[in-house]
Order: structure tokens, then sequence, then C-alpha cells
């Protein structure tokens, strides 16, 4: 694979350029109609839940792009915004007089609004400088909120936190939000709604600026612009949207505990967002989806979740810095060339292997885990869909050979897919 | 781009959900609770105590009703109630209606809630919460409600147990209070103070501190506080990591008298204890494993061993959820119907082969059993815990304890 | 009054504990720019690798051997992994150790179980030393002391005695001039990293018995490492040593000693509110200093940040 496609994070400038996107109104009403038609294709209440979940830990994400992918900050402490917005709409929650008046698709604006005065008291003195003092800073105050959940009991409910009930809210065109689609719809609404502020903002002079501060604050000094007031108005926002991301979580489970600030949250959102592919605007929203996907549903079928997840982070970092949105927006060239196509046959031969050897090597994992940890007598085990006996040999011989056989095949035809990649991306030749 | 993606990252996500759906003929128990990391001991081992109590007590000998087998699947909640909730949809969607769920009162607060306002809102679907080890008294006070039921004996019930037990001594003269910053070791201080003061005035605590919960890198400061106040016992509701570090901490400092627990057995806490804890550790609890108090017990506890050999049963409540639901299934009837089996259970009566006669408590859904008062040795262990020399061997016992214990609880009936 | 003597014990056993673990980090985040998430895991690889170790060989043979592979281990993920990643940028290095972090706990998890371990002190040092006042000082507190100040002793001696150790400080200031005369940094890079994980180790080794052998043992000690090397001031091993001690008794003494929030406020002269139970900071009134002690150093970390971004020793801001 050439370097010269690859957005290289070290030179976030380029990174930007490549991932601007026209300000076209044609994938937001793509993503309007995909978000209203998911309901239809998928309509349990469960993966309504899921698709809630994934939809607040877009905007999350998204908001915290805003620092971490625009801005250059790193915050190791960012749940707390989230936290912070989503406790305040849960003690909306609680006053019913207050409540009762109001629609609830209002409630996210003020868990913004709690989670943006906390982000302007805690910038004040954290956004005077980037870097490491930044993400200490964060760390700090970020451990100090959590903690104070556990001790401050008038506010954060203790361990096991504060809970409302939604309904109690005034009916919206006769909608009380019983079901779990009125809060899909709601949530959708707010995502939708979100995203496009947040792109917006990366438009205005102000979101230029957090670039231009990001690359070279020198610079930008030197320029006229303070970069300590540029910081502060991008943390400001960002917080704002991380507030609405805790509103919504407080609609969507009507209850907010220690989880929602603790650092665990706060680190899971930086696996998120870089998984994602912090140089494009909707990197955080793949990040958000996959790993969304990772814990919910990958745990269902296995214990070893958190030992995939794992390794697919050491791997993205690893491999491909830019995330999946990075490894997306790779292509972007080769289509502009008109040569796609030419990667189609390469692909098929290399990457279904690699597949099948990763499938392989999964098996291998489980068996090895199953053959150590199951209890006497249950020999038996499932894996993708087969029962086999894991204390014989066959089965394990099997998933040898079928790594082995993968991983070979994916050896031998990964150059032809490098020459193709090259022929994909150099302009000119045949075509 | 993005929403090619999006659609084919769900329509994974519905493929694995849906495929999971398809048996409908057993009778399913949910069991959510932490299956990864750093809870996941104590929750792997209850998923074992629920499979092999279904297998061995229910569908060996031919199910419930007419044949219909009991199955026990099991949701990772990573012990967050954010989780747990998504797991609960997961659940209900898959048709299951009865969840099982334990460990953290913080979750079964999340769940209890959450169960009540799904069956106020979907009377089609409405299911049971088995609470078996969550024991925030609030669960059976103020917060109770139909669905939820509580197989353990809830703070307030075990301390007044304990209490009972401890004022025997005449030579205790002091005791040291201490737990964890939250809902639960707050509970316990409380109810220890009120029962301490209202049983033995003389007696003086010399200490009531709570600690924050699972940050404590090294207890020794407390542990010196403790000696330096010269207490004679000390009381605590730690577990998991928490109770081990304390416990370590405060024998390794030169106390000798009694340390009275709730969960300093099993999970490797045991083993790790060894021969410091003798003579030591003190637990309070229900189920009565050594001696084996009938001879089904040892069968099961045999039988178990055999199947997990690395495992202890160190929660018998497990077998008696296990045993009532069957039961209240089989009255009812029906397994569909949560309200009859809901109804089938309040007033109930079972007979536990852990030796104690079990009623459920209709008006708050607590259970009401024996407690007793155990001690962490290596003499008289029939079965031992976490294949060390070491078990826990009954002391004393209190028949039915708190049987008229007041409730707060307003139950409100479908 | 005996027991101030005996918190100054425990204080110095804590400090000391955390200086074996941010020495190493304190060196490897100076010359790489690496906040290494990692290392706290390899200290709970020093403490498993010793408990395996120990029930074939002994104690000693695990002090001696585990902190060996965990030094290889760690050079290897420095030699595979970092160096591969350090090309795009410091967010990424950062985020390889954070998920390396996740995967190490895992695998033990997957290879050691999910229980805590059984791993004790040996029994030649498990016998009380002494006693102040009825506190009982083990014997192997005195040589988990020990252990920690020969290995201060000989880190100092090295780095400012010997020839290695020049070339190490010279490269953590002017990585390029090193390398242009002729020294291979690259090298020294691997070198530092597996020391100071080898360092994390020993730690592990002999706080395993102590603070337990378990899962979460790496989660437990956390971000503290950081905050021990952020006060001190990154690159200064002095720093490192006196913020781990300064750290180790601060949490001590909070836990020691009930001091309430109600007797400060009342002593600098606000009164107590009369309906306490109604007031919105109830809880503000309630805190007592052991509760808020293992939150101490961060409160500490922000304000240094705040009025002394280079740390306590430091001479250069991040």
């Amino acid at each position: 694979m050439t370097d010269q496609i690859t957005t290289d994070p070290t030179k976030p400038a380029q990174r930007m350029r490549a991932g601007s996107m026209t300000i076209t109104i044609g994938p937001w009403i793509v993503a309007a109609i995909a978000l209203m038609a998911m309901p239809y294709i998928f309509t349990s209440n469960s993966a309504l839940t899921i698709m809630n979940q994934m939809w607040i830990t877009v905007v999350f994400a998204l908001a915290y792009n805003m620092l971490l992918g625009q801005g250059g900050m790193l915050s190791f402490g960012h749940a707390v915004y989230a936290g912070v917005g989503g406790f305040a709409c849960m003690h909306i929650m609680n006053m019913s007089d207050l409540f009762a008046a109001m629609p609830l698709p209002v409630l996210p604006i003020f868990g913004g609004l709690f989670g943006m005065g906390l982000a302007m008291i805690v910038g004040a003195f954290s956004t005077r400088s980037a870097g490491t003092v930044f993400a200490m800073i964060s760390l700090g105050v970020g451990e100090l909120i959590a903690a104070c959940s556990v001790i401050i009991v008038a506010f954060f409910g203790g361990e096991e936190g504060i809970s409302g009930d939604r309904t109690y809210a005034m009916p919206f065109f006769g909608n009380e939000f019983l079901q779990q689609i009125d809060v899909y719809y709601l949530t959708s609404f707010w995502v939708l709604v979100s995203a496009v502020l947040m792109y917006l903002w990366s438009r205005t002079p102000v979101g230029r600026m957090a670039n231009a501060v990001r690359d070279n604050p020198e610079r930008a000094e030197f320029l006229g612009y303070s970069a300590r007031w540029v910081r502060f108005y991008s943390f400001v926002a960002s917080g704002f949207f991380a507030g609405v991301a805790g509103g919504l979580f407080a609609i969507n489970y009507e209850i907010l505990t220690e989880e929602n600030l603790n650092t665990a949250s706060s680190g899971v959102i930086l696996l998120v967002t870089f998984l994602g592919g912090v140089g494009f605007f909707f990197g955080p929203i793949i990040g958000a989806i996959a790993f969304t996907l990772l814990q919910t549903v990958l745990s269902l079928q296995t214990e070893l979740w958190a030992f995939y997840a794992g390794t697919l982070f050491v791997a993205t970092v690893m491999f491909f810095p830019g995330g999946l949105a990075g490894l997306l927006m790779m292509h972007v060239p080769a289509f502009k060339l008109g040569k796609a196509n030419l990667l189609v046959v390469p692909y098929i031969k290399t990457l279904i292997p690699a597949a099948i050897g990763v499938f392989g090597l999964c098996a291998l994992v489980e068996m090895v885990f199953h053959f150590r940890h199951a209890a006497t007598g249950d020999d038996e085990m499932t894996v993708f869909w087969m029962t086999f006996d894991s204390h014989t040999i066959m089965p394990w011989i099997i998933a040898v050979v079928v790594t082995a056989v993968g991983f070979g095949i994916m050896r031998m035809t990964a150059p032809a897919m490098k020459e193709a990649w090259n022929a994909a991306n150099t302009a000119g030749g045949k075509s | 781009m993005k929403n090619i993606t999006k659609i084919g990252a769900v329509s994974a996500l519905s493929l694995v959900i849906g495929a999971s759906a398809a048996f409908a003929e057993n009778i399913k128990i949910a069991f959510i609770d932490p299956l990864s990391g750093p809870f996941a001991s104590t929750g792997t081992n209850g998923l074992h105590q629920f499979e092999f109590s279904a297998d061995y007590m229910v569908n060996q000998n031919g199910g419930v009703l007419d044949g219909q087998m009991f199955e026990v699947v099991g949701f990772d909640n990573k012990i967050s109630p954010k989780e747990s909730l998504i797991q609960l949809q997961v659940a209900i969607d898959q048709g299951i209606r009865f969840i099982a769920q334990g460990n953290s009162s913080g979750v079964a607060n999340a769940l209890t809630e959450a169960i009540d306002k799904h069956n106020k809102r979907n009377p089609d679907s409405r299911v049971l919460f088995l609470n078996y080890a969550a024991v925030d008294p609030a669960l059976t006070n103020d917060k109770c409600n139909f669905w939820h039921f509580r197989f353990d004996a809830n703070a307030d019930i075990k301390m007044d147990a304990l209490t009972d037990v401890m004022v025997q001594n005449e030579d205790m003269k002091k005791v040291y209070i201490i737990g964890q910053d939250y809902s639960f070791g707050k509970a316990v201080a409380a109810a220890a103070v009120a029962n301490l003061t209202a049983k033995r005035p003389d007696v003086e605590i010399v200490g009531n501190e709570l600690h924050p919960i699972g940050k404590v890198k090294d207890f020794t400061p407390y542990a010196r506080k403790i000696v330096a106040s010269g207490a004679d016992a000390v009381i605590t509701g730690n577990w998991g990591a928490d109770m081990l570090g304390l416990g370590k901490s405060i024998i390794d400092n030169g106390f000798t008298g009694p340390i009275y627990t709730y969960y300093a057995a099993g999970s490797g806490i045991t083993g790790a204890f060894g021969e410091s804890g003798k003579g030591v550790i003190r637990l309070i609890g229900e189920g009565q494993v050594n001696p084996p108090p009938t001879p089904e017990a040892a069968a099961f506890y045999t039988a178990y061993k055999e199947k997990y050999p690395d495992g202890n049963v160190d929660q018998t409540r497990i077998s008696n959820v296990i045993g009532m639901l069957a039961q209240a299934i089989n009255t009812a009837g029906t397994a569909d119907d949560v309200v009859a089996v809901a109804n089938a259970l309040e007033n109930m009566e079972f007979d536990s082969m852990w030796g104690s006669k079990l009623f459920m408590r209709p008006q708050d859904h607590q259970l009401i059993q024996d407690m007793h008062i155990q001690a962490h040795t290596n003499e008289g262990v029939t079965f031992t815990f976490d294949n060390s020399d070491y078990g826990m061997v009954v002391e004393s016992t209190v028949k039915m304890a708190s049987m008229d214990s007041p409730t707060t609880c307003e139950m409100k009936r479908p | 009054m005996e027991l101030i003597l005996v918190n100054l014990i425990d204080g110095l056993v804590t400090g000391l504990l955390l200086f074996m673990l941010s020495a190493g980090l304190t060196l490897i985040f100076s010359m790489m720019g690496v906040l290494n998430f990692a290392h706290a895991s390899f200290y709970m690889l020093g403490a498993y690798f010793a408990y395996q170790i120990s029930i074939a060989l002994g104690f000693w043979m695990g002090l001696l051997l585990a902190p060996l592979i965990v030094g290889v281990i760690g050079a290897g993920v420095e030699r595979y992994g970092l160096r591969r990643v350090h090309q795009y940028g410091h967010v990424p290095e950062l985020i390889f150790t954070f998920g390396l972090a996740l995967l190490i706990e895992e695998l033990v998890q997957f290879i050691w179980g999910k229980n805590q371990m059984p791993y004790s002190v040996p029994e030649v040092l498990d016998f009380t030393a002494f006693s102040i006042a009825g506190n009982s000082i083990p014997a192997f507190k005195i040589f988990m002391i020990f252990i920690s100040i020969a290995i201060f002793i000989g880190l100092l001696f090295i780095l400012t005695k010997t020839r290695v150790g020049m070339i190490i400080q010279a490269a953590l200031s002017y990585p390029r001039t090193v390398e242009a005369l002729g020294h291979n940094v690259p090298l020294i890079f691997m070198g530092v990293f597996g020391v100071g994980t080898a360092l994390a180790g020993v730690a592990g080794v002999i706080a395993g018995p102590v603070l337990g052998t378990f899962p979460g043992m790496a989660f437990v000690l956390g971000s503290i490492v950081f905050v021990t090397i952020v006060i001190g001031g990154l690159g200064s091993l002095w720093g490192a040593l006196v913020a781990s001690l300064l750290i180790g008794w601060i949490t001590t003494f909070a836990k020691s000693y009930n001091i309430a929030m109600s007797d400060i406020l009342n002593g600098i002269g606000i009164a107590t509110p009369e309906n306490l139970g109604d007031s919105a900071l109830r809880d503000l009134w309630t805190v007592t200093s052991p509760q808020i002690a293992d939150i101490l150093p961060y409160i500490l970390m922000v304000l240094i940040l705040i009025f002394r971004p280079a740390g306590l020793f430091g001479k250069r801001e991040s």
C-alpha cells in the first residue's frame, strides 16, 4: 500500500483537507431517510434499544472528536460532561411541576446547557495549554467528579444513581413516549440535529481556527488569534453536545449512575472515536456503531468479547491509524480515477481467505478457552454454529488447518492485491 | 458510504439476535450478571450454579408442567446498569419471562425500576425479577414492587441475626464498623449501629467509617486505626477484593478478635485467607454447607464438584430460586402468565435441601429463612472452598430470622 | 504519637512501591513522550509470573526471574509495537498502550482465570519485625523498603555515574544529536522501556503478596502513577521519588485520621447549618478525610498543573 493516499496523522492539515466534504445537503437527507427507515427493518425492541444506544454514542463520540480530531486536545475525562448533563436532565424529570409543562424532546437542550456550564468552569483553567497539561488536568478533574458522585449523594444519588420517569412529561402531540419506538425517533431527531450542528460548527471560522491551533498554535497566535480562547470555545461547544448525549441517555434509560461519569466511560469514548477515525467528521459515527455492536451483540455470543475488542483496537492502531474511516477514505482516489473495479477481484482473493483465517484463529482461541475453563463433562461446544467435542483431536486439526490455509492463501495473494492497489491509484494508463 | 455501513452492521445485529430466538419449548431464565471484567468470577460462578441447579433439580426429574425444561441463558451486564437494561430488553425480546440477577444493588435497583416500568407499559410481555443476592433493604421496602422477589436475606435481616449471636459474647466491649462507601455499605453500618445499641447498650462502637469502593490499594492505614481503637470485634459488609484486602490487612496487623462479614467465602477468598483467617473470619449467611444438613445437599454438592472441580457451591440460595420457581410454575399451571406464577410464589412455603424452611413473605416479597453464623476453619469441613483445606462451618443458627420484621413496602398488585 | 511513627512507615512503603512504578514510567515518558497506560499492566504481569514461578521454584527465584521476563516482554512491545506506532504520532501511541492494557488484562484472565491467586509472603519473611503500640510491622514491609531503596540507589548510580547513563540522559533531551554522534537511539529506547517495565515487574513481585494478585490489580493502581510523575515533574527521578513519598504519606495520614469537613469549616469560622438534613450541601459537610484520601493526589495534581505546570522538580512543560 502506498502512502500517497493514506492520510498522515502527523500532518493534520492534510488530514482535514482529505476529510472535508462539500457542503451538500445530499448525505444528510440520505442519513435522515436511513434513520427513519431503520425501525421498519429491525422491528424488535432490543434492536431499537441497541440502536438508541448507538445514536447516543454517536452524538457523544462526535462531540469528543470536536476536541480530539478538530482541536487536537486529548481528554481523559470527557464522560463527566455527558454525565453531568444527564444528571441535570434527571433532576428536571423529577421536578414534577416543571417537567409536566415541558415536552420531552426539549429536555436534551438542558442537558447540553449543563454540560456546557461545567465545560466553561473547567475550561477556564484547563484550556490554557494543550498537550499533556490539558490531558492530565482532564484526567484529574474527571477522577474528582467521578469520586464526588459517590460522596455527594444529594445530586448524584450515590452508587445506585438517580432515576425518573420520562412519561410524566407534557405529552408531545399526544405522544407520551411509552414505547421504545417513540424514544427511537426522538433520539434519531437529536442525532441528526446535533450532527448537522457539529458539522456546521467545523465550518465556522472558530471551527477552522481550532484546526489551525491544533496544527500550529504559535502561528495562529501570530495571525492574531488567541490559541487559548479558540481552545476554550471548542471545549465549551464539545461540552454542550456531550451534555446533549447525556440528556438522551437520561431519556432512554431513565436512570443515571456513577458509571456515566467514571474514567472507564471516558476511556471508552476515546477508543470509540479513535476506532472510527479522528481525521474525518464521520469517523466517530462508524466507531460508535462498530463498538456498540461489539459490546452489546458480541458479548451475547462469547465471554471473550473484551479480548477480541482489545485485539481489534491494538490492530487498528498498529496498521490503520486513520481508523475505520481512514480505511474507507483510502479508496476515494481509486473511485475518482474510475479504477475501483480493478480492486474487486484482488480484494475477494485476499480478504476472504484472510477472514477465514481470522475465524479459524478465533475458533482456536475459543477452543483453548473452553478446554481450560469448561466444566468437567461439558465437552461439547459450539463455535460458528457448529457443535463438536472440544476434547477430541479432530476439531483442533480442522481449526488449525483452516487457519493455516486461510492465512496461507492470503499471503500468496497479498502481492497481487498490492499491485492492483498501486494500479488503481495511479492516474493514466489504460482505461 | 456510512449508511451502507450502518445497514450492514445492523443487519448483522438482527441476524445474531434472531438466531437465538428459535427455540420455544424451554422455560428460559435470563441470568444478567457480570461475565467479563473485574467481577466476572462471582458472576460466572453464579451462572454455573444456576445452570447446574436447573439441570440437576428440574430437568433430570422430568422438568415442570408437562415436561418443559429449564434453560438458563447468561447475559453479560459488565456490572453496568446501562448494559443491564440493554440486556434486559434483549432477554425480553427472546421471549424470556424470568430475570435473575444478584451482583450489585445498584444494578438490581436499575433493573427493578426498569421491569416495573416495562410491565406497566407492556402488559403483553411482563417479566418477573428473581433477585438472588442484591441485599439493599430498600428493594423490599421503599422501592418494592410486585415483580421483584428476593431470595437472599436483606442486609437488615442478616445484621439482626448476626447481632443476636454477637451480643451473647459478654467479653465483647468495643466494636468497629467499616464498609464500602455506597448504599449497601451504609445500610450495613446503620443496621449494625441500630441493633447493637438496642441489644447491648454497654457495647461501645469505637469506629464507624466508609472507604471508597473498589479504589483502595492498601488497607493498612484502616487496619492500624482498627487495632489502635482497641476493638474486640469488626463488622464489615465488604465483598470481593475489598473484603480480602481489608481482612488480610487487619489480620496482618495483629488483630485476633472476630471479623464478622457478609461475603468472605468462595471466589478465591477462602483460599487466599487460608490459615491466617482461621478463628478470625466469621460469616453471616443462609445455607448450611458444613456439616451437610441433608443427604440431598451432600449429593448435590458432590455432583456439582464433579462437574466443576474448581467451583464452590457458595450461593445455596440459587438452588432455592430454581426449586421455588419450579414449584410456583407447577402450582400456577403455566409459565407464560407471570402474574399467576408471582401469585404462586407469594406465601409459598418450601423445604430447602440446605436444611431450612423457606417462606416468601407476601407483603414485601422477602424470603424468610434460617440464618447461620459460619466460621472459616479447616476442622470438620466436609466441603472445602477454592480447593483449599478451608471451608465454612456453621457455628450457630437463627431460625426463620426476622419473620415479623416491619416493612415500609406498599405493594401495588396488578 | 506512636501511631504517627507507624503511619510514617506505612506511607513510606506505599510511596516506595509507587516510586518503583513511576521511576520507569517517568524515564519512558520523558524519553519517548509516551504516556504508557499499560505500565500498571506490567506490574500485574510481574505479580502473576512471580506467583507461577514461586509455585515451582520458590519466592526468591520469582523475584529474580519474573522482572526479567517482564522486561523482555516490555522490550518486545517497544520493538514490535510502539516503534511501529511511533511514526503516527503521540495519540496513536497512547491508544496503543491503552489497548495493550485491556489486552493484558484479558490475557491474564484467559490464562489464570478470574479469581484471586493465593500468592503469599515467603515463610522466611512471614513474621512480625517489631511492634509499635500494638501495631505490628511485618518483616516483609521492611524487606520492601530495602528493595526499593536499593533500586533507587542503583538507578541513580547508573544514570549519573556510568557511560550508559550519560547517553540516556543525553538522549532524553537531544535524541537527534545523540543519534548523529553514532549511538543507537532506538536501541536505547528499547532498553529503557525494557528496564522501566522490569522495574514495574519488581514492584508487582513484591506487592502481589501484600496487595493481592488478581486481574483488577492493574486497574486499581490505575492512573495514580501518571499523577505521581506529573506532580514530580516529567523526567525527573528525584521528582518521582519525592512525589511518590508525598502521595504515600498524604493518603496514609488522610486514611488514618478521621478529619471531618465540618470540623475544618467550623475551625475557620463557618458554622454548621441548623437543618443539615435538608441542605443541598449536606454531603459536603459530612465528608471525612478517609472518604477522599484516594482522590487527594488528583486534587494536588490539578493544582500543580494550574500553578506550576512543570511539576515540582520538572524543568520543562509537557
